[in-house]
């Protein structure tokens, strides 16, 4: 077994681009490989430009989205992007583009940050992500 | 990085949310030197259980563990 997390990054709101910044980072102190699948509102969350101004949070929680945001601020905490390129900086992390989402939205690597490593299929990660215990769909 | 002590490297993450604080000893341990001691201060409560957790499974010694007031102070030791 591979010693690797997979995750498949399907949403594109703040609030779930956390948990993957934060388990990245957890995985790459523990010493396992990071296999990140972004599609959909998860690869439109990677758009150039996309990381720093992307606001969005959850409807479902829209009320709270407001507070939320203050302390984040105030207790001076690193975006999202932020943690993932220092993980990213720390460990093996690698993420990958899904070639359907770009195909879809007429894009290629080029309109997409430079965090993105590669442009993949859905096979490849499958693949790649059977050799390994852990995969998350977020 | 300050040096507290003669030989301590200190890594003050108060103030930083997990996993903030193991990030910074995951980085500070791998440009210390075999034998050199770090001191990591953490407000985390995740910190608590985290630290000694992966300085186990990293290999190192955990030299000691000290409540502060509003943080912990953890030493370790890098030993390989």
């Amino acid at each position: 077994m591979a010693n690797r997390i997979s995750m498949v990054v399907f949403s594109g709101t703040v609030d779930k681009l956390y948990p993957v910044a934060i388990m990245a980072s957890g995985a790459v102190a523990m010493g396992m490989d990071v296999d990140i699948f972004a599609t959909f509102y998860g690869l439109d969350a990677f758009r150039k430009g996309q990381p720093q101004a992307n606001q969005k949070m959850d409807m479902n929680y829209a009320e709270l989205a407001p507070m939320l945001g203050q302390m984040m601020r105030e207790k001076n905490v690193p975006s999202w992007y932020d943690m993932l390129r220092q993980a990213k900086e720390m460990g093996n992390v690698r993420i990958h583009a899904c070639s359907m989402t770009l195909d879809l939205m007429g894009m290629t690597k080029e309109h997409l940050d430079p965090i993105i490593d590669d442009v993949v299929g859905v096979g490849e990660f499958v693949s790649q992500a059977k050799e390994g215990e852990i995969t998350l769909f977020i | 990085m300050e040096t507290a002590e003669k030989t301590r490297i200190v890594l003050d993450a108060r103030g930083s949310f997990c996993p903030g604080p193991l990030m910074e000893l995951v980085r500070g341990i791998r440009q210390a030197q075999v034998g050199e001691e770090l001191e990591v201060w953490s407000s985390d409560q995740g910190s608590r259980r985290d630290i000694p957790f992966w300085v186990q499974k990293a290999g190192h010694e955990l030299v000691g563990v000290s409540d502060q007031e509003g943080y912990t102070r953890f030493v370790v030791k890098k030993l390989r």
